[in-house]
């Protein structure tokens, strides 16, 4: 049997050594090619597991798996031609171009002492064009919108061609419109064979696009599986402490609260 | 459609990137005239160029073009292309356009131990260059641990923290070995070292330096493209394939090592690595695969007149510091105010 791409295997980790562990006996593992949802309330330690898939934080107990292989024993530049990320906010201080910005997503394929060439240049392009802002390419990442800056950290991963996209939290400063728009993306994307998995405090989110979702409360993953099972009334209801209804308009499940 | 608009974007941005490398080395052409035009200028035998046959015939011409202008000269290079250069990767890893590459305790830890020993040694000029140099390495040290032991806030912050507190308490011990020191000899020394001049330099101290200097000009020039990936947050640097804190401090100690070396020559010599960054990256755009060669470019062209017009305008030396601050300050301010320099495409 093929391995999953990403494992989870008996995970417990905590910031701080002397405290009590954040996150606890984590256990789930992602399939190729799927969208999965990290879906929980504030705090509950998304961010946390999403860097610990990254490969950023290490687990205190447990392991974690990228392709049947432990994620420690990846280079550091063969670990960064497989998993792309885009923070949930980045701090900007100086005026890149688009262009030049996105083209860092190059840096995992070249040595550390290396340069983009031109050929880098037109995968960083053409990452500009799938996101659907190549006519910005031009501009300075500081002029530009808050939407128009996700879809710049987009096409960065995008530039890094992975096999497994992490999103933490994509939608939180969007509006309606850009967040329709990166939601189609992501699921471009997932057409194209990259496997997703993205954060999400808005079950809306985890209901329109994610195929499985993760459940998370305080410390540590409720439950996981396919999304249409696991996102039931009661188990949003128990996450959110917040009596919740989930109603069905025109075929899309809508959650709301009573 | 799309695939012709991607040529075209791809070529504009070469141009763009062969414009800015025309300048480049229009400026490099512009240094070399500069370098052998302040070779011949000076103040003897009268202020001006001295000429080629007066070079040749005159003995004393001859020794003081090569044996004091030629090191002077060159140590003023090296001194604004270290501090630019380090300034510009100060500015880029610390997310923060004010910092220079003294403030991590190196600055006031070199003034601290030439004040030191000039007040207690009395030192020769060996002395004091290798009390300034040690005490600027051990101020970077005790910056780098005291940042290791603070117990909250980011890595960066940690370190502009620690070098803030590690800067002031040198900067206290320099109060202090003002106030005890000889009001009439050791005083005006310690002034005048924290002035900065190039008044002082012998080949020896300018040899004595280069190597610190050439490795960590040549090390940033080698990383100057991955320099925009370790300006970035640490998860996305770590995401994009790079081991964030042991490449920045290696950079960091790259950047440091030159600048040290040449502080401890020169005395504290402000605004170079401060102001010169800021120009670099208004002409050549953020990009530190052009803005870091141009800032060393411009800070050794920046260095080398201010140096000039410190041993040409009056007949006693102009402390450097005080020209680099005003000339370095007045450029900024223009540079600021004015729409005809900036990052247009």
């Amino acid at each position: 049997m093929k391995p999953a791409l990403l494992s989870f295997r008996q995970v417990c980790f905590g910031y701080d050594q002397s405290a009590l562990p954040i996150l606890e006996s984590l256990d789930f593992s992602l399939e190729e090619g799927r969208i999965t949802a990290i879906l929980g309330p504030n705090g509950a330690g998304k961010t946390t597991l999403l860097y610990l898939a990254l490969g950023w934080l290490k687990a205190w107990q447990g392991e974690i798996r990228l392709s049947g292989k432990p994620i420690g024993s990846f280079g550091r530049r063969a670990l960064g031609q497989q998993i792309a990320l885009i923070p949930q906010s980045e701090h900007l201080p100086f005026e890149y171009t688009v262009l030049e910005y996105v083209l860092l997503g190059r840096a995992p394929y070249l040595p550390p002492l290396g340069m983009p060439e031109p050929a880098d240049e037109m995968i960083a392009y053409e990452a500009l064009e799938k996101a659907g802002i190549a006519d910005l390419y031009n501009h300075s990442i500081m002029e530009i919108s808050g939407g128009e800056r996700q879809l710049v950290l987009l096409a960065r991963a995008l530039a890094q061609q992975p096999r497994l996209l992490l999103l933490d939290e994509p939608t939180a400063h969007l509006d309606l419109s850009n967040k329709f728009r990166l939601m189609r993306l992501i699921q471009e994307l997932q057409q194209s064979g990259t496997s997703i998995l993205l954060t999400t405090h808005e079950p809306e989110i985890a209901l329109a696009i994610s195929e499985t979702t993760i459940l998370m409360e305080k410390r540590g993953v409720l439950i996981s599986g396919p999304t249409s099972e696991i996102t039931t009334e009661e188990n949003l209801s128990r996450i959110y402490h917040v009596p919740l209804r989930i109603i069905s308009v025109e075929g899309r499940k809508q959650v709301i609260w009573i | 459609m799309s695939s012709v608009s991607t040529a075209s974007a791809v070529l504009k941005t070469a141009a763009w990137h062969r414009s800015r490398r025309w300048i480049l080395l229009w400026l490099s052409l512009g240094l070399i005239v500069l370098l052998t035009v302040s070779l011949l200028l000076g103040r003897y035998p009268r202020t001006g160029l001295i000429s080629w046959e007066r070079l040749n015939q005159d003995e004393l011409a001859y020794r003081l073009v090569f044996n004091l202008r030629l090191p002077r000269l060159l140590t003023a290079l090296a001194l604004g292309m270290s501090l630019s250069a380090g300034g510009l990767v100060f500015q880029m890893l610390f997310g923060n356009p004010l910092v220079e590459p003294g403030f991590l305790g190196v600055s006031q830890g070199a003034a601290f131990g030439a004040a030191l020993c000039i007040v207690f040694f009395s030192g020769s000029a060996v002395l004091v260059q290798g009390s300034a140099a040690a005490f600027a390495l051990i101020g970077l040290g005790l910056s780098y641990l005291l940042a290791r032991r603070i117990r909250y806030g980011g890595w960066v912050l940690r370190l502009v923290l620690s070098g803030v507190a590690v800067s002031a308490l040198f900067s206290a011990g320099v109060g202090i070995l003002k106030y005890v020191a000889d009001p009439m000899s050791q005083l005006p020394e310690i002034t005048f070292w924290l002035l900065g001049g190039l008044s002082g330099i012998t080949w020896t101290k300018f040899l004595s330096i280069l190597p610190a200097v050439v490795l960590g000009l040549v090390f940033l020039f080698l990383f100057r493209w991955r320099l925009n990936v370790l300006a970035l947050n640490d998860e996305t640097a770590f995401s994009l394939g790079a081991a964030p804190k042991r490449e920045r401090l290696l950079l960091l100690v790259a950047a440091v090592l030159p600048a040290a070396a040449v502080i401890s020559v020169t005395g504290m010599v402000g605004w170079v690595g401060l102001i010169m960054p800021q120009i670099a990256r208004r002409i050549f755009g953020t990009d530190t695969r052009l803005s870091l060669p141009a800032a060393m470019l411009l800070g050794g062209i920046f260095a080398i007149v201010c140096d000039d017009l410190c041993r040409t305008l009056l007949a006693g030396e102009i402390p450097l510091g005080i020209l680099t601050s005003l000339l370095g300050a007045l450029v900024f301010v223009l540079l600021m105010i004015s729409r005809v320099v900036k990052v247009e495409r």
